[in-house]
């Protein structure tokens, strides 16, 4: 296995990486380069940076802006304010003319770590996935956040992308990877149990099912890493084969993926649904490694609340 | 064109507002008409655009921050060709292209949806600075309420603008004086909105909103100033040409009944009875 990197760092590596390949990509940051890595792009490419200063509201509209002059603009704060603070911006100034800009929102969930629960954004997947013709995507490692900037690039229309602060493994490594905005990735086979993953919770999921495979429950284990459109032939398909579905997430169970795996398999009930995520509630100061141990977020935690689930 | 002729235009892009808004049985009257003369100076006169080619990637834009006067935005398009004038009484029907809110995809000639207020500003500034990134001649053009001056967004794009020299940006205030709740002063002042500008390293022209002259050369200027943005601070009056509407903030966001419609549009008759008389 490779060294672990966070996928903020694999972030700001694809913007450097796809620069020359689409030539109306510009990066907008507010203040955070350093933090968010657009920062190596700002590097890399001067004149397609602007930093709009701490004011991610205005920055929004500057990026809309721009896109109906035919730019691409890629715009990153932290997950905070990039989808909290700058929710009606994005819906009516994005959203509604349905523009071209990619938001890159970096430092999701609570593995910001130190900086406690104001800067500690569980809701964003919620919010971003309730504008009409936004996508979202949330990649798993270094493979699939570079794969995945690409993608948004090569796709016209709004992209929020949500990357973590902490450094991850990385398990997209297959030589036979390939990532599709929309299409979910069955990374293990099982038969007792489906696992659905998002974002730095697939490396875990993986973890525990190993730890589930040694008390003989086989897992089988999804990375949806677009969690709209989501693939729901594929949640569907595996949650009638398996007959029960855990999904887990570092984010709010309110609105997040396990919400919209239950969207997919409620009309006809397919499986029960156990949502692993931040219930109902905020994070706090920790290292990052720390929280998500105590929120049940790591491997141990996943395979404890899977056994109980499938017992 | 001559100021008559601008007169003339503005006087049926009025006629536009009060047909729509009747027809809407909804709709923000009162703002439309003080920006009328605005809109008319904008599409007639000023910007460089071709209603048979609205995507030019070249062409002049506009973004009507203050989007609820969508009514004369409208009227001054379908005047300048972009979509015939009969449709101006599908405004804010369903499966009109004559949204509440101006929507860019929606409605040829609207160069980005609004309404939201506070948020246009940001957009025209993303316009002026791609313009400026690309080397390109356009210029930008944002109208906004002098109520919606009281969106923090407005002076974080005007912080950006100034900060970024934007000189193919200008910034229009229509100060009418008036909001939904009363006059602007009582609600929460934004006055001095001159100083104010200056202060973000805008160029400033204070105007009378309804004198061509002065509108004129406001822009005349504004085209001459470089390395800031332009700010034009017009001072105008909510409902201009509808006497009963005139400086009044009940008209703000309100349709005039059939009774009402009746006496607007003979109070616009008038003035076109007086320009006629003009030479």
């Amino acid at each position: 296995m490779a060294d672990k990197i966070a996928t903020r760092e694999s972030y700001g590596n694809a913007l450097v990486a796809c620069a020359e390949k689409f030539p109306n990509l510009v990066v907008l940051d507010a203040d955070l380069a350093g933090a968010t890595k657009t920062g190596i792009f700002k590097k890399a490419y001067p004149d397609r940076f602007i930093d709009c200063g701490i004011a991610e509201c205005n920055m929004t509209g500057i990026a809309a802006g721009m896109a109906t002059c035919g730019k691409i603009p890629f715009m990153s704060s932290f997950a905070m304010f990039a989808a909290g603070r700058n929710f009606e911006q994005v819906r009516n100034s994005i959203g509604y003319p349905h523009l071209n800009v990619k938001i890159g929102a970096t430092h999701a969930g609570i593995t910001v770590g130190e900086d406690g629960a104001t800067h500690q954004c569980n809701e964003d997947i919620a919010l971003m996935r309730t504008i009409p013709g936004m996508t979202v995507i949330v990649p798993a490692d270094d493979v699939e956040a570079k794969a995945a900037v690409e993608a948004a690039l090569a796709y016209e229309g709004p992209v929020y992308l949500r990357f973590g602060r902490m450094a991850v493994p990385v398990i997209n490594d297959a030589a036979n990877y390939k990532f599709e905005i929309g299409k979910g990735i069955t990374l293990k086979e099982g038969k007792d149990v489906t696992i659905i993953a998002t974002g730095i919770e697939v490396a875990e999921a993986l973890e525990a099912a190993k730890l589930l495979e040694a008390d003989g429950i086989s897992a089988e284990v999804i990375n949806i890493h677009t969690i709209k459109p989501l693939d729901a032939e594929l949640v569907r398909a595996s949650a009638k084969k398996t007959g029960k579905v855990v999904t887990v997430e570092e984010h709010s169970v309110i609105g997040g993926l396990g919400s919209a795996v239950c969207d997919a398999l409620a009309e006809d009930a397919l499986a029960p649904v156990h949502k692993i995520g931040v219930h109902d509630r905020f994070g706090e100061s920790g290292p990052a490694g720390e929280l998500l141990k105590k929120y049940g977020l790591d491997a141990q935690g996943i395979y404890k609340e899977v056994k109980e689930f499938v017992k | 064109m001559t100021n008559l002729e601008l007169q003339k235009k503005a006087n049926e892009v009025r006629k536009g507002i009060i047909t729509s808004v009747h027809s809407a049985k909804a709709g923000h009257p009162g703002g439309s008409l003080s920006a009328a003369d605005l809109f008319t100076y904008l599409y007639f006169e000023e910007m460089n655009v071709d209603p048979k080619n609205p995507k030019d990637p070249n062409r002049d834009r506009f973004v009507l921050s203050k989007g609820h006067t969508a009514p004369g935005y409208y009227a001054a398009l379908a005047n300048r060709g972009y979509f015939p004038v009969e449709d101006l009484v599908t405004l804010r029907h369903i499966g009109s292209y004559l949204q509440g809110h101006p929507c860019m995809q929606e409605t040829p000639g609207v160069d980005m949806s609004s309404g939201s207020l506070g948020q246009g500003i940001s957009a025209a500034v993303g316009m002026a600075m791609a313009g400026k990134m690309d080397g390109k001649s356009y210029r930008v053009y944002t109208l906004l309420g002098d109520g919606e001056i009281q969106e923090g967004q407005v002076w974080e794009a005007s912080m950006f603008a100034g900060a970024h020299n934007l000189d193919n940006l200008v910034v229009v205030v229509d100060n009418n004086g008036l909001q939904i709740d009363g006059n602007i002063e009582d609600v929460c002042s934004p006055y001095p909105i001159d100083k104010k500008f200056e202060a973000f390293n805008f160029h400033v022209i204070n105007i009378d909103a309804h004198d061509f002259d002065q509108i004129r050369n406001a822009f005349t200027e504004a085209k001459n100033t470089k390395g800031q943005p332009t700010a034009i601070i017009m001072k105008s009056v909510k409902g201009k040409g509808v006497s009963f509407m005139e400086n009044n903030a009940g008209w703000h966001g309100k349709a005039p009944n059939d009774e009402e419609f009746e006496v607007a549009m003979a109070d616009l008759a008038k003035i076109d009875e007086a320009l006629q008389k003009e030479v």
